[in-house]
């Protein structure tokens, strides 16, 4: 299945945002429109070609498709290999669309030094869709570590006032994590026989490990995941860096960043020890969990609006790693859903603060009050985002967090059952942020308020109704994420974890 | 027609992309012949479906639609399958029927809005009614609960319709020894709003899990296959699960513990309380009951359970409606009673009973709240029963009709809920007779709070005149659904004469393919006598009820002052919603609030935060305090190399 088309759509996929960025780095520097233009024109064209790759997909074919191989560093045995399965797709079109929509938001919010903001936004393109396409340890590792850099620049350079310590709280978080996956990377290339090949160790190293080694390697990749997801108690570096981050930051952050660690979970934790599973389930199913609860009601005490957002995220993010960790297809394939489903649902969220925050200065939720009277647009695709991303059914996050649920309730009703109280409380913290944001008499005393522009409707349209086209006909991405999550949760793993499970 | 029955719930959401869409652009003639409309034809389909049923024989009449497989993951299958059958076509009737009458009303009712607003409300309304509808249609539980959770947020969106306004302050009591009672204030719609939406959830968290535990047990979520599989699963299963799904209904049927949310929907315009929070979407809860008879069949402790919930919840609301000053806060606590009422039917196996008084409920209740909302119309929306009295001669067929509803909530002999009302207390009292104590009593304050409010309202003299010299009959939109439902009211009762009385009884004929009950019936037969009886007592009770409103409100006005003294700590303890409210938020709203706060100051910020940050500091210093060994000095270095290769010799040897 490789190279159907006759040509290398995903390397093309990966690096034509990093060329683009080359175009648009030679762009005079003056001229931010042409700028803003050409950048746009690139994300457009890189999510045509995903979208391409979407329906060039077949659903019925096992394993990767497009894979493409290269010897890379021969002498090591280290290749260029990308390949695209049912749980990457969803990721891919997720981080194409969602940078799109981030230049498309940039608009006006980046005044300064915009040609380098948007070679940055580039790069960092080209750095997510090679850590979701990536087929090789240490290509997955540079690319993992080349998405980083631009993020935290974007921080540090367009944040809040906060933004210095958020970015470099954001690098050093990250970075620590990755360090212990290189390490891990390193041992499992050598006891796999000298190949970093992500197939091929999959191929070689069962039986060859030893536990200990095993569980060692395990809690490395763990690690380095759950900074990025993130799982409690590692996520304080995620509020200060949503905090001060710009609208477009925030949306890439939330939106695919943090899917990162999920995906590694999934492609590298699950498949390359399996006989650490039964150990490590309940620590991460327990972490998740305490993420969903914690997180839900860390966000209600927030008053600042992108911070309640952020903390909302650490729920999120809980009940899909939950979901992954429930090793049954209803829960895992609900848990890459949802991966896309937070993207847009909290992608959107941000994006709707963006909108207020450019008109407003401000965050605080004291401040807002009453604003739909003023802002009727923009008041109803904040209740739209906000319901779908409180599970509303018809809308997108209610079929992820349903078939997450069900299927955790299969292996363990406890956890189940905690879960779904959190959805009681993110019905709680989101309504308390709609409540105080659009609610209630007008706050306002300053007259001067417009509406989202026509340029801003476009931004949160294409999200409005994936919302329920994902909600509707949910089908559609499942039939492309069951086969390879059924590959993941063969009756060999999760039998060993659960015990015989019907 | 049956193979187009999706078409009932198409037709509004058409309406919901029109009016929602492009509403305010297209004035308020089109956005009312939209709105009405398709609810209109929505019922006119269901009615023509009805028919196409009935034509079959008993045995055939399930008829189900897949329309497209909704959720495909590895053995978890959920297909989107619409199910008419003589349920549910019932249900789709009385959402429909009522649902186009109170949209024809709120035309009228909505007039002052401007046209944004007008057909956001129109939007949402239709929303509604879809919702409801795919609800009642569902083949599944998924499906149901999809409906259900949909319904929700329709609430939610109109309850908080008026969401700029704030909490309104009710005038306190004075009572005759000049000394006040305060009254709490009504919450503001934003909050209703979102108070309904979390007291929802929590009830859905049951009914979730008991989706999941159905899946679990049963593999499948289809309603047939559930009941065809039940009779092999284990009993503590099955109570589980009837006990999680009710958890739901309590929740979305506002009874006892989760009924606080219900008074204060009152807050959203008076058609949704009408059609929202009187005769459809809280009526859900017993429809799920009814729908999954089969499970409490299974689970006789959990139906149990069921009766006894709603027999408490009917006393409790009926007692604290009696002595409510806002008309239709009295109504809300009529309907968390009435309400009862019907789970006290489904729980003691009498299903179709339980249908019947929820569609004679439908007619009645949305009655009363839609002369209720006829009388805000009048009075600027004044609702305090206190500043009314003589409206009669103001409002007469407002009046009229507000005193047929009153006859049948109150179960005036002949009128719909005398009827249904009776029904249910016969198959209580069949049950157990003090099942059939309790809802006696309920149904004595019934008559007399209702006659409370009318007399206070409707008769008398004026207690506001410049109020009252303001106060007009309503435009003809809005009486005439008053007169139609006037009619309903008072003849609904035919759909379900009582057997003693030798004729037909539609409503429990119509029903009995689905709950399968002719053999049951016979089992707890009492006999022509006791039934006589009991109706005469039923029928007593009523009168007695009205004649002590009549007596207390009319005659004797004193006499109500006088006992609010004498009984006082009463009368604060009702007045004050039995406290519900202030315990939950106490016990739940603020310890949750500070322990969030907690969590996120103390935890968050300061030690999980704290020590990462310390950490981050305590490695700078250590850093600068390091680079002081850098000096520069070559021998200091070859003396720390000295000492790092000696340290690793050790290291070696000791090995």
């Amino acid at each position: 299945m490789s190279q159907p088309l006759g040509f290398p759509l995903l390397s093309v996929l990966i690096f034509l945002p990093a060329l683009w960025a080359v175009g648009v780095a030679l762009l005079p520097r003056e001229r931010h429109d042409l700028i803003r233009a050409v950048a746009l024109l690139g994300t457009l064209a890189v999510f045509g070609l995903s979208l391409w790759l979407w329906f060039a997909f077949r659903p019925e074919v096992p394993g990767f498709q497009f894979a493409e191989q290269t010897p890379w560093v021969a002498g090591l045995g280290i290749s260029y290999h990308v390949g695209v399965d049912g749980i990457s797709l969803p990721l891919v079109v997720l981080t194409t669309l969602l940078t799109l929509l981030a230049v498309l938001s940039s608009w006006k919010a980046i005044q300064e030094e915009v040609k380098t903001y948007m070679v940055l936004m580039l790069l960092l393109e080209t750095g997510m869709l090679g850590v979701f396409l990536a087929l090789d340890l240490f290509l997955f590792y540079v690319f993992w570590e080349s998405s980083l850099i631009p993020m935290a620049l974007v921080i540090g350079r367009w944040g809040g006032e906060r933004r210095i310590y958020a970015a470099i709280k954001f690098l050093l978080f990250t970075l620590a994590g990755s360090v212990l996956m290189l390490v891990a990377a390193i041992v499992l290339y050598l006891w796999g026989g000298n190949t970093s090949d992500l197939p091929q160790l999959l191929h070689t190293l069962p039986g060859r490990l030893p536990f200990a080694l095993q569980a060692w390697l395990f809690i490395a990749f763990a690690l380095a995941f759950a900074v990025k997801v993130p799982l409690f108690p590692l996520h304080t570096w995620l509020p200060a860096a949503h905090v001060e981050a710009p609208t477009a930051g925030s949306v890439i952050l939330a939106g695919v960043l943090l899917k990162m660690g999920a995906y590694g979970y999934l492609r590298f934790c699950i498949p390359l020890f399996p006989d650490v599973l039964p150990y490590a389930v309940p620590w991460l199913s327990i972490l998740a969990l305490i993420g969903i609860l914690y997180g839900a009601l860390v966000a209600l005490a927030q008053e600042d609006i992108k911070s309640l957002v952020a903390y909302s995220s650490v729920a999120h993010m809980g009940f899909i790693i939950l979901g992954i960790f429930a090793l049954n297809p209803p829960a895992m394939a609900g848990a890459v859903l949802q991966m896309v489903n937070h993207g847009l649902s909290t992608g959107g969220l941000f994006l709707l603060v963006g909108v207020l925050y450019e008109r407003l200065h401000t965050r605080q939720m004291r401040d807002f009050g009453g604003l739909w009277a003023r802002v009727p647009i923009f008041g109803s695709f904040f209740i739209l985002t906000a319901l779908s991303s409180a599970g509303l059914p018809g809308t997108n996050g209610f079929v992820g967090e349903f078939t997450i649920l069900l299927g955790t309730f299969q292996v363990n009703t406890t956890y189940a059952a905690l879960a779904t109280f959190g959805i009681v409380l993110a019905a709680w913290y989101l309504l308390t942020a709609v409540r105080r944001t659009l609610f209630g008499p007008l706050a306002l005393t300053d007259g001067r308020l417009s509406d989202m522009n026509a340029r801003e409707v476009v931004v949160m349209l294409p999200i409005v109704l994936l919302f329920f086209l994902i909600g509707l006909f949910p089908n559609l991405f499942f039939e492309r994420i069951n086969p390879a999550v059924e590959a993941l949760t063969s009756p060999a793993v999760v039998s060993v974890t659960y015990g015989e499970v019907e | 027609m049956l193979d187009s029955i999706w078409l009932v719930i198409a037709l509004p959401v058409a309406g919901v992309l029109l009016n929602g869409l492009l509403g305010r652009h297209l004035g308020r003639a089109f956005v009312s012949v939209v709105g009405v409309g398709v609810v209109g034809a929505a019922f006119a389909l269901g009615a023509w479906a009805m028919t196409d049923l009935a034509a079959l024989p008993e045995a055939q009449r399930t008829f189900t639609l897949p329309l497209w497989d909704w959720i495909t993951v590895g053995n978890l299958q959920v297909p989107l399958t619409l199910r008419a059958d003589a349920l549910s076509l019932w249900m789709v009737l009385v959402v429909s029927g009522v649902g186009f009458l109170i949209h024809l009303y709120s035309v009228g009712y909505m007039q002052h809005e401007d046209a944004r607003m007008f057909a956001r409300f129109f939007a949402y309304l239709n929303l509604f009614v879809a919702s409801m509808l795919l609800l009642v249609l569902a083949d599944n539980y998924l499906l149901l609960y999809v409906g259900w959770e949909l319904v929700g947020a329709c609430s939610y969106l109109l309850i908080g319709f008026w969401f700029h306004k704030r909490d309104e302050a009710q005038a306190p009591v004075t009572l005759m020894d000049g000394t006040q009672v305060t009254l709490p204030p009504n919450l503001n719609p934003a909050d209703s709003g979102k108070k309904a939406f979390i007291v929802n959830r929590i009830g859905d968290f049951g009914f979730a899990l008991g989706v999941f535990l159905i899946w679990s047990t049963f593999g499948t979520l289809n309603f047939d296959a559930v009941f065809a599989a039940a009779p092999q699963a284990p009993a503590t299963v099955l109570s589980a699960i009837t006990l999680l799904l009710f958890m739901g209904a309590v929740g979305k049927s506002a009874q006892l513990p989760l009924a606080v949310w219900l008074p204060d929907a009152m807050a959203g315009p008076t058609p949704v309380s009408a059609l929202i929070h009187a005769a459809t979407m809280v009526t859900a809860g017993v429809y799920m009951v009814a729908r999954s008879h089969v499970l409490y069949e299974l689970a006789p402790g959990s139906a149990l359970v069921v009766a006894l919930v709603g027999g408490v919840t009917a006393l409790y609301a009926a007692a604290i409606a009696l002595v409510q000053v806002d008309l239709k806060r009295i109504l809300a606590y009529s309907t968390i009673s009435q309400l009862g009422y019907m789970f006290v039917a489904v729980g003691v196996g009498a299903y179709a009973a339980g249908l019947f008084h929820l569609t004679t409920h439908a007619f009645f209740k949305a009655l009363l709240f839609l002369a209720a909302g006829s009388v805000m119309h009048a009075l600027h929306d004044v609702i305090d029963i206190r500043r009314m009295g003589g409206l009669w001669r103001k409002m007469p067929l407002t009046g009229l009709t507000f005193l047929v509803g009153a006859l049948a909530l109150a179960g005036f002999p002949l009128t719909s809920g005398f009827f249904s009302k009776d029904e249910i207390l016969l198959k209580a009292f069949q049950f157990s007779p003090g099942l059939w104590v309790l809802g006696l009593a309920t149904a004595l304050l019934t008559a007399f709070y209702t006659f409370r409010a009318l007399f206070v309202a409707f008769a008398g003299q004026p207690r506001d005149w410049p109020l009252y010299e303001k106060a007009h009959e309503s435009p003809g939109i809005m009486t005439l659904p008053l007169v139609v439902l006037a009619m309903a009211a008072l003849l609904g009762g035919l759909l379900g004469l009582p057997a003693v009385l030798g004729v037909p009884n539609w409503t429990a004929d119509w029903l009995a393919p689905v709950f399968d009950t002719h053999g049951l019936e016979a089992k707890h037969g009492v006999s022509a006598a006791t039934e006589w009886l009991l109706l005469g007592v039923s029928a007593a009770v009523a009168l007695a009820g009205i004649a002590l409103a009549y007596w207390f409100y009319v005659s004797r006005v004193d006499i109500p002052a006088r006992l609010a003294v004498a009984l006082r700590p009463a009368f604060v303890f009702l007045a004050n919603k039995c406290y519900l409210d202030d315990l939950y938020d106490a016990v739940l709203v603020r310890s949750g609030r500070q322990l969030a706060q907690l969590l996120a100051q103390g935890l968050d910020k300061a030690a999980i935060d704290g020590i990462i940050d310390g950490t981050a500091r305590l490695l700078a210093r250590g850093g600068a305090w390091l680079t002081q060994f850098e000096d520069g000095h070559i021998p200091h270095y070859a003396l720390g190399m000295f000492v790092g290769a000696l340290l690793l010799v050790v290291y070696l040897v000791v090995r």
